[in-house]
């Protein structure tokens, strides 16, 4: 049976994680790679990385560090943060990464969106939408949740699957770091619409909540980023306990 | 030597970067020579049959890959290549397998994107490997299950794994992705 995913989130600026990481057995918790290493042992069933810095000279630093990793770690891994063009695209994928998130990017121009699934296939094309409730409704929000666009969610993310993405990151930012558990309701609809998978973000406090959005939220993946790196809660009890209440889990 | 075969499928980065965790020397090639004196050849591939087909006959690769002694593995798009023909734009392939490669029914999710176990493995590539254990797959074309067939997975319905016939191996799944299970798996193909 085809398992739900566990993917943590690295904020990574300057080739450095960014979030204080509370690990006793890591020599260096900056260090994006052994944290990866880490987690992949661990259990994690893909990684995100995520430059929040973004800027072009910065970019050169982030593919260097997406080098390593590839020579490292033995999961997929997903690249995100201001990626605006085919060319940052190619280039990550050619530092390794198996897939790309695009966010502001293709709000601008959605057309992005079906270039890189031409050019490099649907597979590594991750639309990823952060969303907030205003007015009643669920609207797209673009450059980190700090500017509110005319999109409504739902329609956005049936607009990306028709125009070519592969999979949708969706996070919820009133639930972001909340740690009151994931937009259930959110996931469940966005996921309803769509025949690409949903990867639910924003909200993990407990292993409860994952369990929530795993079963009515249908998420395919889950994906947090604080109560890993702080220790909160381990992936191996995490993934014990999803076992234990028969979802599936690798 | 391991050879790659070097042609027009991308994600070849991360099947060398998995060679050299393993250790193992390898060198991308479409060299007739080379492939021919290779101790084991891998045929990678992410990408669209039909174009990458085209390219196989255009350098003549097709007739030296199915006319290949040594061990040979094809992992995901290579492993389809590698079957009587695709329906991914009607595609004749490399006919090395009987198998034929179809589209999954729009009533799930595709991509099939993410880990999956299995319901059956045999054959030397699966030593050490249970039925429990996940690799990771991408894919939205899937191969039907048939004589050659040495793993079964079940994605929407039951499908090929993994194909054997001869010194012919084929993996729906990316070992060079699946964590330690596939590392395995490659272990395994490289001390055949």
């Amino acid at each position: 049976m085809l398992k739900k995913r566990i993917i943590p989130c690295l904020d990574i600026r300057d080739g450095r994680t960014v979030k204080g990481v509370n690990f006793v057995n890591i020599r260096d918790a900056g260090d994006a790679v052994e944290l990866a290493r880490l987690y992949a042992e661990q259990g994690a069933d893909e990684l995100v990385f995520l430059d929040i810095t973004a800027t072009i000279e910065k970019r050169k630093t982030f593919a260097r560090l997406v080098e390593r990793i590839a020579a490292e770690i033995n999961i997929p891994f997903m690249v995100g943060g201001g990626i605006a063009t085919v060319e940052d695209v190619g280039l990550l994928l050619r530092a390794g990464a198996d897939k790309v998130s695009i966010n502001s990017a293709a709000v601008k121009n959605p057309s992005l969106i079906r270039h890189l699934a031409d050019a490099f296939g649907s597979q590594c094309v991750v639309l990823a939408i952060d969303t907030d409730y205003v007015d009643g409704e669920w609207r797209v929000f673009t450059h980190g949740g700090r500017k509110q666009t005319s999109l409504e969610t739902m329609a956005w993310a049936r607009e990306a699957q028709r125009l070519g993405a592969g999979e949708i990151l969706l996070t919820a930012i009133p639930n972001d770091g909340a740690k009151q558990g994931f937009a259930v309701e959110l996931t469940a609809g966005v996921r309803e619409q769509l025949s690409i998978p949903v990867i639910a973000s924003g909200g993990a406090g407990r292993v409860e909540h994952f369990l929530e959005v795993f079963q009515r939220g249908r998420a395919d993946a889950a994906l947090a980023a604080s109560i890993f790196h702080f220790g909160e809660i381990g992936i191996p009890q995490l993934k014990h306990y999803l076992k234990e209440k028969k979802v599936a889990i690798r | 030597m391991i050879a790659i075969v070097k042609y027009n499928a991308g994600n070849i980065r991360s099947v060398m970067n998995a060679l050299e965790r393993l250790g193992a020397r390898y060198m991308l090639t479409d060299d007739e020579t080379a492939l021919r004196k290779a101790d084991k050849v891998i045929f990678p591939g992410v990408g669209e049959a039909s174009t990458a087909m085209a390219y196989l006959r255009q350098r003549g690769l097709d007739k030296i890959l199915t006319t290949l002694e040594q061990p040979f593995l094809g992992i995901c798009l290579g492993m389809q290549l590698m079957c009587a023909f695709s329906e991914e734009n009607d595609t004749a392939g490399l006919g090395i397998f009987s198998e034929t490669v179809k589209l999954f029914p729009s009533t799930g999710i595709v991509p099939h994107m993410g880990w999956n176990d299995f319901r059956t493995v045999r054959g030397p590539l699966f030593a050490g490997i249970g039925a429990g254990e996940n690799m990771y797959y991408v894919h939205s074309y899937y191969v039907e299950t048939g004589s050659e067939t040495s793993a079964v997975c079940e994605y929407l319905l039951p499908f090929s794994a993994a194909l054997q016939k001869d010194n012919y191996y084929g993996v729906q799944f990316h070992p060079e992705k699946s964590a330690g299970s596939g590392q395995k798996l490659l272990r395994n193909f490289l001390e055949l």
